[in-house]
């Protein structure tokens, strides 16, 4: 079997089963859920296999697959190609994101049990993976773009989805809407990529090479606007208000979409384009600001969220912060690398909110939550080892993962970015445990309703590749070799950071974490210090961020809109149309006097004609003679 | 002589314009553009004879064989058009008028 091949079925298998769900789900009333389970799963089920097979082919043997579909437009110099990719990086994202995508499905199919859009769900679902792989694998921008709009809609979809409740579509609008200014960045870049080195093609690959050429103020330009696009899919400041709202979708929908795969899509983006950020290295370090910004911001507001995906969400936030806060110094595998062990642990986490949530009958605020731990210890068991991951105790996967970023960090000479970065984990730490220990450690004990075995085992496989993950990119220091990093085999930054430094680094580190453990265990177990935190402080409230937005932009925009509705478009623009068409209709009326079906008037009127050509004719002579 | 020809073709000719255009009988808007035909006719055999060519002999012909089969035609629409309205006055057949 050729190798394009595969990746046309990894690429085309979940559209498949998503056109097909969606086609009996429209065309036949009550088909048996069965059947759209086992399509839903073939989908998503075949393209994991496909993923692992080719980045195993990719890793061992450092082959590029690729395939080109078709040409979609050749217009002079502007050829768009539908081709597909898999080079290192795009091999490595696939790797976890089929995985993890399938894994979710399976546990979807529990989540959404007996549910009377089940098939529609679905039918989102698997072409939410066909558009996250045409994002990942995509060989130019271009089509990199269709597969970054196809998300934001599926993702609006299923944020949507209960659209019953009209809070829910406010909530899919808005996560549409912010995108769209994000998406806004991207899409100029690109122009101004095409304005400047469209001529050499519009590969990754050419453009890439043609950087050179652009003059550095654009370059700069460029790649700001790019970052832009990141910011919005990857719900950092300024764009990031749309991500803890979007939490109002089913729960497996906000453990793929807005945990683990499409939120990431902008790191992957700012990586893709890595040979172009090392040359600005402003827009490299404004990037690091804006995810030390936003990686402690969100973990502020996560110590005073009480809706337990709330929480997940600002945690996402801060741990993307993370994510561009390595990309902004350079370290763009260990960004990666980042991206690769969050997408475990954070849809572990969801996974194991979504159990508990549908334990407690679509209960979501931790203070109702408590005291399940006797009655379901495995869910106990996943959650807290994902906890741990998370807050990056040793041996587990973020451990290895946070603290190759808080090297590079510290080791990148900006100091304050790495303190930031440090109060900003010690946060994680501390609002994951008090997320732990209010819903697991307390005296009321209730019993919660058991979940599905199809929930339980996903969240088990991700239990264990959350622990094991980081084994894959050991750092020397621990006599590994870093597999990842050589594979990727991005333009890094090289850091020396000596090992004796390392060492130190890694254990007030982990000290403190432990440190804030106790502290957060002090606080919060089998106490009721939840109950007397207060819903309405500054923190609670996120700072007003969505009030000032609201204020700033949202309300200026509306009144805005008002005017230009009742002046230009009401007044001016319809009010002339009408006029134009009232005075036509008028002009109509006069010469319909002269239609009066007379015949001895039409031969006047030809007469007239006649005269006149033939004097026209006639003056026309006199001239030439 | 051409000239005296062509003065009483234009003569002709403006005696049927304006019988086409007053004269409110169809029969008789009939014989006006008659008129009409045998002006142009009459102008086409004169300059032929004056130039000392025969092909606007040749043409006048073909017209005047036309207009007898135009003839025949009219005759039948008149006996329409009177069975309508029973009338002939052109007057009457302004259905394809703007109604006031």
């Amino acid at each position: 079997m050729s190798d394009s091949l595969l990746l046309n079925i990894l690429l085309l298998s979940p559209l498949l089963s998503a056109t097909l769900i969606f086609l009996l789900n429209i065309s036949i009333a009550g088909v048996k859920q069965y059947i759209y389970t086992f399509l839903a799963l073939m989908g998503s089920g075949i393209s994991a296999l496909l993923a692992l097979y080719i980045s195993y082919f990719s890793y061992a043997e450092n082959q590029v697959l690729g395939s080109h579909l078709f040409t979609w437009l050749s217009i002079e110099n502007f050829i768009v190609e539908v081709a597909l990719k898999a080079d290192a990086l795009s091999s490595f994202m696939i790797l976890f994101i089929a995985p993890v995508s399938f894994l979710i499905h399976v546990y979807a199919t529990g989540y959404m049990n007996k549910d009377k859009s089940y098939g529609r769900f679905f039918a989102y679902f698997n072409l939410f993976i066909f558009f996250m792989f045409l994002l990942v694998l995509a060989d130019n921008p271009i089509i990199m773009f269709i597969g970054w709009e196809g998300v934001g809609l599926t993702s609006y979809a299923l944020v949507g989805f209960y659209f019953e409740d009209i809070k829910n579509t406010y909530a899919g609008n808005k996560a549409f809407i912010v995108n769209r200014v994000g998406d806004f960045g991207f899409l100029s870049a690109l122009m101004l990529l095409f304005i400047e080195v469209g001529s050499g093609g519009l590969s990754f690959d050419a453009i890439l090479s043609n950087i050179g050429q652009i003059e550095p103020s654009m370059l700069s330009l460029i790649a700001f606007l790019l970052f832009v696009g990141a910011m919005g899919k990857s719900a950092q400041i300024p764009l990031f208000v749309w991500l803890p709202d979007a939490m109002a979708g089913p729960t497996p929908v906000s453990a793929l979409i807005h945990a683990a795969t499409m939120v990431t899509a902008g790191v992957y983006m700012v990586a893709r384009f890595a040979p172009l950020y090392n040359l600005t290295l402003d827009v490299s370090l404004f990037i690091a600001y804006i995810g030390a910004f936003s990686a402690l911001f969100a973990a502020i507001v996560a110590t005073r969220q009480f809706d337990i995906k709330k929480i997940l969400a600002y945690s996402t936030i801060s741990q993307l912060g993370f994510m561009f806060m390595a990309l902004g110094v350079g370290a763009y595998s260990t960004a990666l690398f980042h991206m690769f062990t969050h997408s475990f642990f954070k849809a572990l986490l969801f996974m194991g909110a979504g159990a508990i949530i549908v334990a407690f009958h679509h209960k979501q605020d931790i203070r109702e939550l408590r005291g399940i731990r006797e009655s379901i210890p495995a869910l106990f068991v996943m959650m807290f080892i994902a906890t741990l991951t998370i807050s990056a105790i040793p041996p587990l996967s973020a451990f290895f993962s946070k603290d190759a970023i808080m090297s590079a960090l510290y080791a990148s000479g900006h100091i304050e970015l790495f303190i930031i970065a440090l109060v900003a984990s010690l946060l994680t730490v501390f609002y994951m445990f008090r997320l732990i220990f209010v819903v697991f450690y307390s005296k009321v004990k209730q019993a919660g309703a058991s979940n599905s075995r199809s929930m339980i085992y996903p969240m088990a496989v991700l239990t264990i590749l959350s622990i094991f993950a980081g084994l894959l990119n050991v750092p020397e220091i621990f006599g590994g070799n870093l597999n990842i990093s050589n594979w990727l085999n991005i333009l890094d930054k090289q850091f020396f950071i000596s090992h004796s430094d390392e060492i130190i680094l890694m254990s007030v580190n982990t000290l403190l974490i432990i440190g804030v453990i106790f502290y957060t265990y002090k606080r919060y177990a089998y106490s009721d210090t939840i109950e007397k935190e207060s819903e309405h402080s500054l923190v609670a409230n996120k700072f007003y961020i969505d009030e000032i937005y609201s204020a700033v932009i949202v309300k200026p925009l509306y009144a805005l809109s008002v005017i230009f509705d009742k002046n230009i478009s009401h007044h001016l623009i319809d009010n002339t149309i009408h006029r134009l068409a009232l005075y036509y209709e008028k002009l109509g009326v006069v010469f319909s006097y002269s239609e009066n079906g007379n015949v001895r008037y039409y031969a006047l009127y030809m007469l007239f004609g006649v005269v006149s050509g033939f004097t026209y004719l006639y003056i026309l002579l006199r001239a030439a003679l | 002589m051409l000239q005296e020809y062509m003065i009483l073709s234009i003569i002709l000719f403006c005696i049927g314009v304006v019988g086409l255009i007053s004269r409110r009988n169809i029969i008789v808007i009939y014989m006006s553009i008659e008129l009409l035909l045998n002006a142009v006719n009459l102008s086409l055999v004169a300059i032929s004879a004056d130039l000392a060519d025969t092909s606007g002999q040749v043409i006048s012909l073909i017209i005047i064989a036309i207009a007898a089969s135009e003839a025949a035609l009219f005759m039948s629409l008149f006996v329409v058009l009177f069975r309508n309205k029973s009338s002939l006055d052109a007057d009457l057949f302004d259905m394809l008028g703007s109604k006031k």
